[in-house]
């Protein structure tokens, strides 16, 4: 039984092989391939370059697919486009008709009881924010757009990626099928789903929350999955021991000892919707990028630099409030030994 | 009825473990089923009774498989094959639900690194067993207070575990243990961790709540002198298999075999015989020489008595906590005692 399953797979991985071939030498043109099949074993000459029959139509059923999908499930996208406006639009409007020292106080108040009252890294962080509008007016309502942007897209990560590490960390099934597509999701050029999200969203700020989803979800899940899996396993065997059930060692044990981990993960995830946000810019998404596209484009080295400035501090101030909000869980869930 | 009984246990770990059984009742070793099919044994037809209010020490090296065995017991591992008895339920035959009813009131357990929760504090950690249970705070509070204060652990319970030192870590497992109250108590190798002042001082804590709560302890250790401190019955595992099961005079006596043999060959008899065990009964000393005499308990140790004996070259009368004389112990009872086989 043992030696069959190990002839198996190659044996169905070779199946597979020759059903691909023929359907690509079934599909191929006409004029592209011998005019008898056998013919490919009498003259070896395509054995030279790579012979056009030779080649899998790929594209073809990849483009009706998409227009099937546009077609049957337009209304679903449509759904989807209209909740993630509605919620940019209306958070957006919200704190660009606020005054902007009413901002920067709440992102002061934010910061100060999310890193468990620091004076140091609210400080830092409210001059981070002062200086944004400092560089160039212009920014000021900019960067509010990129935040909703950013803080939509991590939501949306958090809400799902989070489910989806703990499901993968508590089932090695799960973990084997999710790995390949988390790969492939942080591997595939970003253009590769930006310009299908504008066939499916339009222009504007919702394919952009869409391709910062796709980029940035895969280290939140990873970290989670990660996280989960390192608690120490003498304590889950304790919680198991004295009868707990799954759901509350999930709770009560394993997601409060894998915080640490699972905020470090919120963490990256900022970071990388905040690098996807310039690169969204590319379709026409309004925000800081832009003004890095803009000086690109008319070449003033001066403007791209600027605006770049703008975002990393946008950076620092995403950083500084997500890791110091891990830190103070870490000290709460860790507590240093006091000598 | 026993209280737990263990019958024909055998856990195989790997890919397919039941196809690999058969060898192993066929009689393979542990070595020829690594090589042939890459599977590992951790339990080879492991048999034990455990009776209720004893302390059952089951004792070998890394690996032979005590740490699978005692998990058996609350099925945190299931067994190849085999059947767990506890109070006549076999736990093999509960359902999800009822497993985690059984070992909410049945048992609980001690940790060889504790296995507490670090972002707990001292009396939610000895109070988790009831949280589980879904008590109230106040009532599992209280209850834990109890236990805090039973393993002398009081103003220390809004500390976090890793404010404490080793010692008081495991007094907290030992109180969360103590918390829920069950019958049977299940301890991994609870005082290894420990340096070895801290572990006597657990030892004798462990002995006197034991002789308070006279519940059922199974208790794993590799060290051969807190075995013998600890148990009324001590199994010894080799290899997965069930080596030797006796009283701890027994296992210092008759060693069973040689591995058996070489793990006692260090042992400080002194210290683990005690007076009633050697001593000759009462109507049977004729001849003794009963002009010197020392009076020692019959629940001594002969550690505690033998210098005395040496400095006044005395025989012993052996008397029980009343004051009968229950035997005598003479030079030669001692020395074939002491004397290594």
């Amino acid at each position: 039984m043992q030696k069959y399953k190990k002839i198996l797979k190659p044996f169905i991985y070779s199946v597979v092989f020759i059903f691909l071939i023929i359907i690509s030498y079934r599909s191929a043109k006409p004029r592209y391939k011998p005019e008898n099949f056998t013919d490919i074993f009498n003259d070896f000459s395509w054995l030279g370059n790579w012979p056009k029959w030779l080649d899998f139509p790929l594209m073809q059923p990849l483009n009706s697919g998409f227009d099937w999908l546009i077609v049957e499930y337009g209304l679903f996208f449509e759904g989807i486009n209209n909740f993630l406006l509605g919620l940019y639009t209306s958070m957006k409007n919200s704190l660009v008709g606020l005054p902007w020292p009413i901002v920067i106080a709440l992102v002061v108040l934010i910061t100060y009881f999310a890193s468990g009252r620091k004076t140091n890294t609210t400080v830092m962080v409210a001059f981070c924010t002062f200086f944004l509008g400092f560089l160039s007016p212009r920014y000021w309502d900019k960067c509010i757009m990129t935040t909703c942007i950013v803080v939509i897209g991590m939501l949306l990560c958090i809400v799902v990626g989070i489910p989806i590490g703990i499901a993968m960390a508590r089932n090695k099934k799960v973990r084997n099928a999710l790995l390949p597509i988390l790969d492939l999701m942080q591997t595939i050029p970003s253009f590769c789903y930006l310009i299908p999200g504008i066939l499916l969203f339009g222009l504007g700020a919702v394919p952009a929350i869409i391709a910062i989803f796709v980029y940035a979800v895969p280290p939140l899940i990873r970290l989670t999955d990660l996280g989960i899996r390192l608690v120490d396993k003498e304590v889950i065997e304790a919680s198991e021991a004295f009868g707990a059930s799954k759901k509350q060692t999930l709770w009560g044990v394993q997601i409060p000892l894998a915080l640490p981990n699972i905020m470090q993960g919120v963490n990256q995830c900022t970071m990388m919707s905040l690098a996807m946000v310039v690169i969204a810019s590319m379709i026409g998404t309004r925000g800081i990028g832009d003004e890095v596209l803009l000086g690109l484009q008319q070449l003033n080295v001066g403007m791209a630099t600027e605006a770049g400035i703008a975002i990393v501090l946008l950076a620092i101030i995403f950083d500084r409030i997500t890791q110091s909000y891990g830190e103070k869980i870490q000290e709460r869930t860790q507590q240093k030994k006091k000598i | 009825m026993s209280k737990i009984e263990v019958k024909n246990v055998y856990k195989i770990f790997g890919d397919s473990p039941s196809k690999v059984l058969p060898m192993v009742q066929d009689g393979a070793s542990k070595e020829e089923i690594l090589e042939k099919t890459g599977h590992t044994v951790g339990l080879d037809n492991v048999s034990i009774t455990i009776e209720e209010g004893e302390t059952f020490v089951c004792m070998g090296l890394s690996g032979s498989g005590k740490s699978t065995l005692i998990r058996h017991i609350n099925r945190l591992i299931d067994p190849t094959s085999g059947e767990i008895m506890v109070e006549g339920t076999n736990v093999m035959s509960l359902d999800k639900k009822n497993l985690i009813e059984f070992r909410r009131h049945k048992m609980s357990m001690v940790f060889q690194r504790f296995g507490l929760f670090p972002h707990k504090t001292v009396l939610e950690n000895v109070g988790y067993g009831l949280e589980v249970q879904g008590q109230k705070p106040e009532e599992r509070n209280k209850v834990a207070m109890e236990k805090i204060e039973a393993v002398g652990l009081n103003g220390f319970e809004h500390q976090y575990p890793n404010q404490l030192s080793g010692g008081m870590q495991q007094r907290v497992g030992l109180a969360r243990a103590l918390a829920t109250n069950t019958d049977i108590m299940l301890m991994d190798e609870a005082f290894s961790a420990l340096d070895p002042l801290i572990r006597s001082d657990m030892q004798k804590q462990l002995i006197d709540l034991q002789s308070k709560l006279k519940k059922t302890i199974v208790f794993i250790t590799h060290d051969l002198d807190e075995s013998l401190r600890l148990g009324d019955h001590i199994g010894i595992l080799n290899g997965g298999k069930l080596v030797q099961v006796g009283t701890p005079i027994d296992i210092i006596m008759n060693p069973a075999d040689d591995y058996v043999k070489a793990f006692v060959k260090d042992v400080n008899r002194a210290r683990v015989i005690k007076a009633k065990i050697i001593m000759i009964p009462a109507n049977k000393t004729n001849g003794i020489d009963k002009s010197n005499l020392i009076k020692v308990e019959e629940d001594q140790f002969l550690e505690e008595f033998l210098p005395q004996v040496v400095c006044n070259n005395a025989n012993c009368e052996v008397v029980d906590k009343s004051g009968n004389i229950k035997g005598y112990i003479t030079n030669k009872e001692l020395q074939s005692s002491l004397t290594k086989s």
